[in-house]
């Protein structure tokens, strides 16, 4: 181990190194590749919710000028593979074939039919339409609940049954819990269907280069992506190298290993030249994985005095079509958390995953977890109001207490440290909660026709995913570590090479300072790279905010080995035992001789010229890491949202929200103050305005940015952000992650609020996204005047 | 096919093109210039935002046909001699994006916000850049940034301010 490290750069607000690019239009997105002898290609999708492909005939497109080839996936038939799901639940999971490109059948409106290679965009597109397809309908399952009913038609019909797999969990004894104890609320909430929507669409572009292929995608995850493209083509994984170039935004739904990256390979390799295809939004909207979905029943058991007893969950889950690379393990990241911040002493989950022929589901900002968090966080405040107790009260007579940690929680995870007291005090502070209440007696005591609500919403969620043990206990793909390696080069700069691969998140900028700081050189001198398997050659990516937490930690410990080298080298220098030599300051000292120090850049030099290195020593100053977390991590927060509610036009407008979050040591505060913010519009945007809407015959009514709501800066707040900081206890740095925590505390909070600002006209719930329809339905159930 | 001529970021074009082509199309793969990037097919995300005689335009939805005889700068073309437009170092320096895919159209149009309000409140802001969505920011340090920028914008005077032409008249693309 080192001595003590200054800190200079960790906590400071560095101004991101990224932006250089990005602010002057630099950057490289797959897109704006061009390559000599590409060509473009374009897929027909299935205009049919569940149908027999009867016929394809693509002869006519292959006349229309520029067009260099057209398929129908019955011509890849014998080469395509099935697209993979990396996490079987379940021993006997349902796990239908899912090939890329259909052959037989389609089971959603976007699936993949057909394709066309042309010269350019334009001709690719206007070749489509030269394709004929024969379809002979088939009957359409949208209702996850009539899904699962007797005689229900089937998305799969080979498998005899709409459910994909049950998954329970249970600790302590829920029967009894549910039976003695004196207060009973059951519940039903849905988890309306988003869309992603990461601003950058979809692109892949593959060329053949010597005896493999080079593949470029807008992927958060280059190495999976590598290893799942050599198991489903047979293309062995040292001829596939993968490069995600800037990536703009991913959310969750560029962790996949979609059919359109397969069959650039596949297109590649047939044509034997480069091959681009970028998605429109409206395609992505069909065929990007969507997230959430979930129709949730809950039964929360509880004393009179709020004391929570036990909590049973039965979920139903959309998978859509198919099975994706994690869909059937999604709302399963939620079995944990359903629990939330709270002790309890009995607790059941149950999840049947479901096929529809809609759009396969898969990881979306949280992942299962702002599910539960809904769930639990509407719960306490039916809770408090049932019992005429004030939300945040309830909370705290339930909530485990600072002095408690480690705490093992009913769900079986160990929660390390958190102070859920101090974070809910300063947010309390920070609304000027009083303040607020008192005002909302008064508009109710004066009948006003805006009344105001006040949310709350203290969550917690495990990220840094994650120990590799416990993905293997839960039959997950693969493990959850991350790889790093840290090169001083011969001039005493410092390349950085990370497994994590970013798209926004910032670590060029995040993981320069942890290495000036770990190192004792300048932030200047640190070059990071990622996102390419030849340049990165271990990793395993970026999603669940594990980025900092496991690859943040992998590069600490590549630092400390280098320093750990360099220390011999520098006692050797020295002519001091390797005992006597200290590093502090970016130099190594002998101990209590003052004056004469070597420096990491001189070590450095000395180790590259390799004149004189002690007996044995290898060459070269650089050190490999590869971190494996012993638990999660747990941010936890505090987020209050106080909204005006029109009780005549239903529209909610957000007052204030206030968002205090507790996510440890943190690294760049201006980094995490960007991903809280950026998460609070999400979490508000399920709240208030998005939904993926399908028709009964199975058609996304909302394929466009037209339909499908993604707010603008006029729709939301300014946000109050604030941070307790207690130190992680699992990590050297004392880090948590971030990514997902806005969007999975905000939803909970601004429904909470809606609902709290009603609950004198009876409302007790409103359906998400509130939209003033909705708002409006639930304050006039009989309907009202048209 | 029909010619047409622009001046892109100071530099004359003249092409042919298919009438249908988009400026956006016309601006990525026929110039290279694909610092402007597109992010719907819909009009509604303004990643696309270029301006066009000083007016912004979303480029998915004008011709390269109706470019013809116009000046256009794209995000590329901002600042002078190598120095940031006063947008431009906002957002870096109010962290005003994340993953950076809005960000030109972004700055594109908060210069044409600034252009004709040069002292907007923070509800101007929001409503002004209304047609271009992000998903990363939250948009708060990106109006935090269009505020700094107009700050340092007026401060300075048009000598310091953007390399951008002025309008001369209304252009109805």
């Amino acid at each position: 181990m080192t001595e003590t490290v200054v800190r200079r750069e960790i906590g400071s607000p560095r101004r991101r190194t990224e932006d250089a690019r990005l602010i002057t239009g630099r950057t490289q997105w797959t897109d704006n590749l061009q390559l000599p002898g590409m060509c473009h290609v374009a897929f027909l999708r299935s205009p049919h919710a569940h149908a027999r492909i009867t016929h394809v005939d693509v002869s006519e497109a292959l006349e229309r000028p520029g067009v260099i080839a057209a398929f129908s996936g019955a011509d890849f038939a014998a080469e395509q593979g099935g697209l993979p799901c990396a996490w079987v639940v379940t021993e006997d999971m349902k796990h239908p074939e899912h090939p890329p490109m259909a052959v037989e059948r389609v089971r959603y409106v976007g699936e993949p039919v057909a394709c066309v290679v042309a010269r350019d965009r334009y001709a690719a597109a206007d070749a489509l339409e030269a394709i004929d397809v024969d379809y002979e309908p088939l009957p359409v399952v949208t209702d996850m609940e009539r899904a699962l009913a007797d005689g229900a038609d089937l998305v799969h019909e080979e498998l005899g049954t709409n459910a994909s797999y049950t998954w329970t969990f249970e600790n302590g004894d829920i029967d009894a819990a549910l039976r003695d104890a004196p207060v009973l609320l059951e519940r039903r909430y849905v988890q309306q269907r988003l869309i992603p929507t990461a601003m950058e669409p979809r692109a892949v572009v593959c060329a053949p280069d010597g005896d493999g292929f080079t593949l470029w995608s807008a992927t958060q995850i280059p190495h999976i992506l590598r290893l799942m493209l050599a198991t489903v083509t047979g293309i062995p994984e040292h001829r596939l190298r993968v490069i995600a170039p800037d990536v703009g935004g991913g959310f969750g739904s560029k962790l996949q290993v979609y059919g359109e990256e397969v069959l650039a390979l596949l297109l590649a390799r047939r044509l034997g030249r480069p091959v681009k295809w970028t998605e429109s939004r409206s395609e992505g909207n069909l065929a990007v994985h969507h997230g959430r979905d979930q129709i949730q029943r809950l039964t929360l058991a509880a004393e009179q005095d709020g004391t929570i007893r036990g909590l049973k969950v039965e979920l139903l889950a959309d998978m859509g079509a198919y099975l994706m690379l994690v869909t059937p393990g999604v709302p399963l990241l939620g079995a944990f958390m359903f629990n939330g911040i709270y002790k309890m002493d009995a607790y059941s989950f149950t999840c049947t995953g479901v096929f529809t022929n809609k759009t396969p589901t898969d990881a979306y900002r949280g992942a299962g977890r702002p599910e539960a968090t809904f769930a639990i966080e509407r719960l306490m405040d039916e809770l408090a109001a049932e019992l005429g107790l004030d939300p945040i009260e309830v909370r705290r007579r339930n909530w485990i207490r600072h002095e408690e940690f480690p705490y093992e929680t009913i769900a079986g995870l160990t929660y390390d440290s958190g102070n859920y007291e101090a974070a809910t005090e300063r947010a309390l502070q920070l609304l000027e909660y009083d303040k607020l209440r008192a005002e909302q007696a008064d508009r109710r005591k004066r009948g006003d026709t805006v009344q105001l609500g006040i949310g709350v919403s203290t969550y917690t969620e495990m990220c840094g995913l994650a120990p590799s043990r416990v993905l293997g206990s839960l039959s997950y793909g693969a493990g959850g570590w991350e790889h790093a390696s840290v090169r001083v080069l011969p001039s005493g700069k410092v390349e950085v090479v990370t497994g994590s691969s970013a798209h926004g998140q910032g670590h060029e900028t995040a993981w320069a300072q942890i290495t000036a700081d770990r190192l004792g050189v300048p932030f200047e001198d640190v070059r990071v790279l990622h996102g390419d398997t030849s340049v990165s050659p271990k990793g395993m990516d970026t999603y669940g905010s594990r980025s900092l937490a496991v690859g943040g930690i992998a590069l600490v410990n590549a630092c400390d080995k280098v320093i750990d080298k360099a220390r011999k080298v520098a006692a050797h220098l020295l002519e001091a035992s390797e005992e006597d030599v200290e590093f502090t300051d970016g130099g190594f000292r002998v101990r209590g001789v003052p004056g004469e120090a070597k420096t990491l850049q001189e070590v450095a030099a000395a180790a590259f010229a390799a004149h004189d290195l002690p007996e044995g020593m290898e060459p070269s100053l650089d050190a490999d890491a590869t971190f494996d977390p012993e638990n999660f991590s747990f941010p936890h927060g505090t987020h209050l949202c106080a909204v005006e509610v029109d009780t005549e036009t239903g529209f909610v407008r957000i007052r204030s929200y206030v968002a205090v979050d507790d996510v440890g040591r943190v690294v760049n505060p201006l980094i995490v103050e960007g991903q809280v913010h950026g998460g609070l519009a999400q979490g508000i945007a399920q709240a208030l305005y998005e939904e993926a809407v399908y028709d009964e015959a199975g058609n996304l009514t909302t394929t466009t940015m037209a339909d499908y709501l993604i707010p603008s800066a006029a729709d939301l707040p300014d946000f109050t952000t604030d941070r307790t900081e207690t130190p992680a206890t699992t990590n050297p740095l004392g880090v948590k992650g971030v990514g997902e925590a806005g969007t999975i505390a905000a939803t909970p909070a601004v429904v909470n609020a809606i609902v709290d600002a009603l609950r004198p006209y009876g409302v007790r719930d409103v359906p998400m996204p509130c939209t003033p329809e909705r708002v409006w339905r639930a304050l006039n159930p009989q309907g009202g005047a048209e | 096919m029909p010619r047409v001529r622009t001046k892109v970021d100071g530099v004359t074009y003249e092409d042919e093109v298919e009438p249908r082509l988009l400026l956006v199309h016309y601006l990525r793969e026929r110039l290279g210039k694909v610092g402007t990037p597109v992010g719907c097919d819909t009009t509604n995300c303004g990643a696309c935002t270029v301006l066009m005689d000083g007016l912004s335009v979303k480029s998915c939805s004008v011709l390269a046909v109706q470019a013809d005889g116009h000046e256009i700068t794209t995000v590329e073309g901002l600042g002078r001699g190598g120095e940031l437009h006063p947008m431009q170092r906002a957002f870096h320096e109010e962290h005003a994006l994340q993953c950076g895919y809005c960000t030109p159209g972004m700055i594109m149009a908060a210069i044409d916000l600034l252009r004709e309000n040069p002292d907007p409140s923070d509800a101007e802001i929001r409503r002004g850049l209304e047609g271009n969505l992000c998903r990363c920011t939250g948009y708060q340090n990106i109006v935090r940034a269009v505020r700094r920028a107009a700050a340092e914008m007026r401060a300075g005077g048009d000598a310091d301010a953007p390399a951008v032409p002025r309008p001369e008249a209304e252009v109805t693309p």
